[in-house]
């Protein structure tokens, strides 16, 4: 067996003006298959991806912003929002989705998978990084 | 050209492989049909399955890939249901694919 890659999508843009939000989750969905090690990040206008309430019914597409919730069950845990693009919107992570997995080691706890990290903090989970896509 | 599944004044478009063009056309009626052509006989453990997916996409926007729904069914009904085994007793070509298609659901992402 092929040793484990760590993987980073880097999710940049805002959901649902462009196309970019939802073919990243959906290869995230479809690598997360090949259990490697994965980890989205959210900085720019990708911050926007994880807003509670969208509704987007005026705007005719598919309200994907639920799907985040199931990455937990797909063993994707690691949600970094950068600290520095949330403040420069106007946004606390008061305004995001309560986004959570199950920890199978404490009797399925559910624990949050999104972590909060600053712009320096993120360079540096980059740098760590096997593989990085950009979206 | 277009591939339809017809009962009675019902028309429901479908892709090449079955599955339901506008999902929101579904009711149990064709879901009965497209199960036909699936050479499935719909049993309450079958629904429950249908069920189970339809509830899940509702929630998620999306129809889960095999390994989550095992997980997913084991949770809710317990190990002899959230069995692979015992999934592909219901759905022999493979029950995210064909549970999906029969429920009106696209087809699950990472299903190739």
């Amino acid at each position: 067996m092929a040793q484990k890659k760590k993987f980073l999508y880097l999710n940049r843009k805002a959901p649902h003006g462009t196309i970019y939000a939802l073919e990243s989750l959906e290869v995230v969905l479809i690598g997360a298959a090949f259990e490697q090690d994965v980890s989205l990040a959210f900085l720019d206008d990708g911050v926007f991806q994880l807003m509670a309430g969208q509704d987007t019914t005026a705007a005719g597409m598919k309200n994907f912003s639920r799907t985040f919730k199931a990455l937990g069950d797909y063993d994707v845990r690691k949600f970094y929002v950068e600290r520095e693009s949330l403040a420069e919107r106007g946004l606390t992570v008061e305004d995001l989705m309560p986004i959570t997995y199950e920890d199978e080691n404490e009797d399925y706890a559910e624990k949050p998978s999104i972590h909060l990290v600053g712009r320096a903090e993120l360079a540096a989970i980059i740098a760590d990084q096997d593989v990085v896509l950009s979206f | 050209m277009t591939m339809q599944y017809k009962i009675g004044d019902i028309v429901a478009e479908h892709d090449e492989e079955g599955y339901l063009t506008d999902i929101t056309v579904w009711n149990k009626d064709l879901a009965l049909l497209i199960a036909k052509s699936e050479n499935i006989e719909m049993t309450p453990e079958h629904w429950e399955v249908v069920d189970f997916l339809r509830e899940y996409y509702e929630e998620y926007q999306i129809a889960p890939a095999i390994r989550i729904l095992v997980k997913e069914m084991k949770k809710k009904f317990g190990p002899e249901k959230g069995d692979q085994k015992y999934l592909y007793q219901l759905f022999p070509y493979g029950p995210a694919k064909q549970a999906c298609k029969i429920g009106g659901l696209p087809k699950p992402t990472g299903c190739v």
